[in-house]
């Protein structure tokens, strides 16, 4: 659009990336000192006897077992992202695409829920998930989050856009809804599962108030809760809880540079929902 | 009359067997349908149900007996002699002073940084990456690690600058430290909204600002606002519910410090029922905190609609 001098212009860019950029680069550099340099003033930048001590004293700790952490919460974001695909993608279809009785009905109460604030749910969803046997158990991680609206209005919404032309074709062939709904509307959309996939796999990674109640075992809990945990028992041992905070950020940030079109189009979307 | 009778049920058999095709290929949207409407209606229609009769109960999780109480959790809330009145209402007034002090900067902040980032200019990208960076974080990850560079004694921000603040163990620094570390992390999400909705407005209206002769601000008020109403509706009420929904946060940097003055709303409802388990009190604050929620929503629905006018 209208020019601006480069020089002050990369300027303001650059100083405002620091200010989002240098205290994830401190959490870095804190991993790999020790507890006595990570504290020293003047501060040191980089570490003067780099180390790796924080994640073995992680490591070697059976009431924080970081690793199974780790695993819990990759099983638990890849799980609901897959449920949430499955079930939202059939759900979207029917209410882009068939004709219904209740469709307007369903459709309706999905939208209403959307004024529910999420926190009203979680004593009854405690006493829920608790009567299917899930507390301290994954499930109470996957399952329930798929209930959320997002994935239906956002598939729909990309659905709506279609061509209906193949569609039309594949009727013309014979095909059925399920046929159509696989073999033509589900190719189509990758892009946009893609994108369902990613933001319900950051949304289910970086969960922290539901996991803290509905887990109580060491040995259950993602890496939110057992973030929690390590402050709590390492308090000014801020190496090692910098270390697990690095573990919690790195798959999350990899997934955001080799994905980021798609982080960037859901929450967009997110806006012209309203 | 045998006749009659043939052709009836000639009639009827084909009525059926239309029907009965009808309602097999009838049949098919609802199983499009079951999968997510069972999880649907298990994890968000009963429990927003169960929750209003939780909530007129004495409902103990750990106690066999739940009696019947009718309205008295509700009463006790606004009953200053009651044992939850006290930290019931300073829990909400800090979720109140989070939410007046976050708004205004998250919406105008990252609509700042939108409008920057909706010039021309190589790497926009990458900038616009690098600033919603921090939003891919979870609130454990930012939580843990601005405790520890916010440490009052042992952290690199007081290191640093001239004049040591107490950021996390007193007031009024504990509400600057929620409510910036919440700007810093939260702001890309809501910069990339108002960035979309810059995008979709028609170049022309700008060019025909110009041709008018107005400035830059005449163009902001009369091109760019009008044309990021239904964005900046959608925003606003976002961020306001998303404030009113401010846990982790205090949770981990302050933990509700200094004595329970940041302690939030969620974090007293989710201590009452999810810590002591005393589920029918909670969840009568929960439903309490939502009224209060949806009026400000009608509120602020009802504002953008008068500027319609």
């Amino acid at each position: 659009m209208r020019r601006v001098k480069p020089i002050a212009w990369y300027t303001v860019l650059i100083g405002l990336s620091l200010v989002f950029i240098a205290p994830l680069v401190w959490m870095l550099l804190t991993a790999f000192k020790t507890p006595g340099e990570a504290t020293r003033v003047p501060p040191t930048v980089f570490p003067q006897e780099p180390t790796t001590s924080a994640f073995s004293t992680l490591m070697g700790n059976d009431q924080t077992p970081v690793l199974r952490w780790f695993l819990n919460s990759v099983l638990a974001a890849t799980g609901q992202a897959l449920l949430v695909l499955a079930v939202a993608s059939m759900a979207a279809y029917a209410l882009a695409r068939l004709e219904f009785r209740f469709k307007r009905l369903i459709f309706g109460m999905i939208i209403a829920t959307l004024f529910i604030p999420s926190f009203v749910l979680i004593i009854p969803n405690f006493l829920i998930v608790d009567r299917f046997g899930m507390l301290d158990t994954l499930w109470a991680l996957i399952i329930p989050g798929a209930a959320g609206a997002f994935g239906v209005f956002f598939l729909r919404q990309f659905f709506l856009s279609l061509p209906r032309e193949l569609e039309e074709a594949a009727v013309l062939e014979g095909a059925n809804s399920w046929q159509i709904f696989t073999r033509v509307v589900l190719p189509l959309s990758k892009p946009a599962l893609a994108t369902l996939a990613v933001i319900s796999f950051l949304t289910n990674w970086n969960d922290f108030i539901w996991p803290i109640y509905v887990l109580f075992s060491p040995d259950q809990f993602t890496l939110p809760p057992g973030l929690a945990i390590l402050q709590g028992a390492y308090t000014i041992n801020y190496p090692v809880i910098m270390a697990g905070a690095l573990i919690a950020s790195i798959p999350v940030l990899l997934l955001f540079v080799v994905a980021q079109r798609y982080v960037i189009e859901g929450v967009s979307r997110s806006g012209l929902k309203g | 009359m045998a006749a009659d009778l043939a052709v009836k049920e000639q009639v009827s058999t084909e009525a059926r067997a239309g029907g009965r095709i009808r309602r097999t290929g009838a049949l098919t949207p609802y199983l499009f349908v079951l999968p997510y409407f069972v999880v649907f209606a298990t994890f968000v229609l009963a429990p927003a149900v169960y929750g209003l009769w939780i909530s007129l109960h004495d409902w103990d999780y750990l106690l066999p007996g739940k009696p019947f109480v009718g309205l008295d959790n509700y009463r006790a809330l606004f009953d200053s002699s009651s044992a939850v009145f006290d930290f019931f209402w300073e829990s909400m007034s800090a979720t109140g002073i989070f939410t007046v002090l976050s708004v205004p900067l998250l919406l105008t902040v990252p609509l700042a940084i939108a409008l920057m980032l909706n010039r021309s200019f190589k790497g926009r990208t990458f900038f616009r990456a690098v600033y919603f960076a921090p939003y891919v974080l979870g609130v454990a990850v930012i939580g843990v690690l601005w405790r520890f560079l916010l440490d009052p004694n042992l952290g690199v921000v007081n290191a640093i600058l001239p004049g040591a603040a107490p950021w996390t163990t007193a007031l009024p620094w504990a509400w600057i430290t929620l409510v910036g570390v919440t700007v810093w992390w939260t702001l890309g999400f809501n910069a990339v909204i108002y960035l979309a909705g810059l995008q979709d407005i028609p170049k022309e209206l700008y060019e025909a600002a110009r041709i008018d002769g107005g400035g830059k601000w005449a163009e902001f008020r009369h091109v760019t606002l009008p044309g990021l109403r239904p964005v900046l509706l959608f925003v606003t009420v976002n961020t306001i519910l998303v404030s009113a929904n401010m846990f982790g946060q205090s949770y981990l940097i302050t933990q509700g410090a200094p004595g329970t003055e940041t302690r939030t709303a969620i974090m007293y409802i989710a201590q009452v029922g999810l810590a002591d388990y005393k589920m029918g009190s909670a969840a009568a604050m929960s439903y309490l905190l939502t009224v209060g929620l949806l009026l400000i929503s009608a509120v602020v629905f009802r504002l953008f609609r008068e500027k319609d006018a």
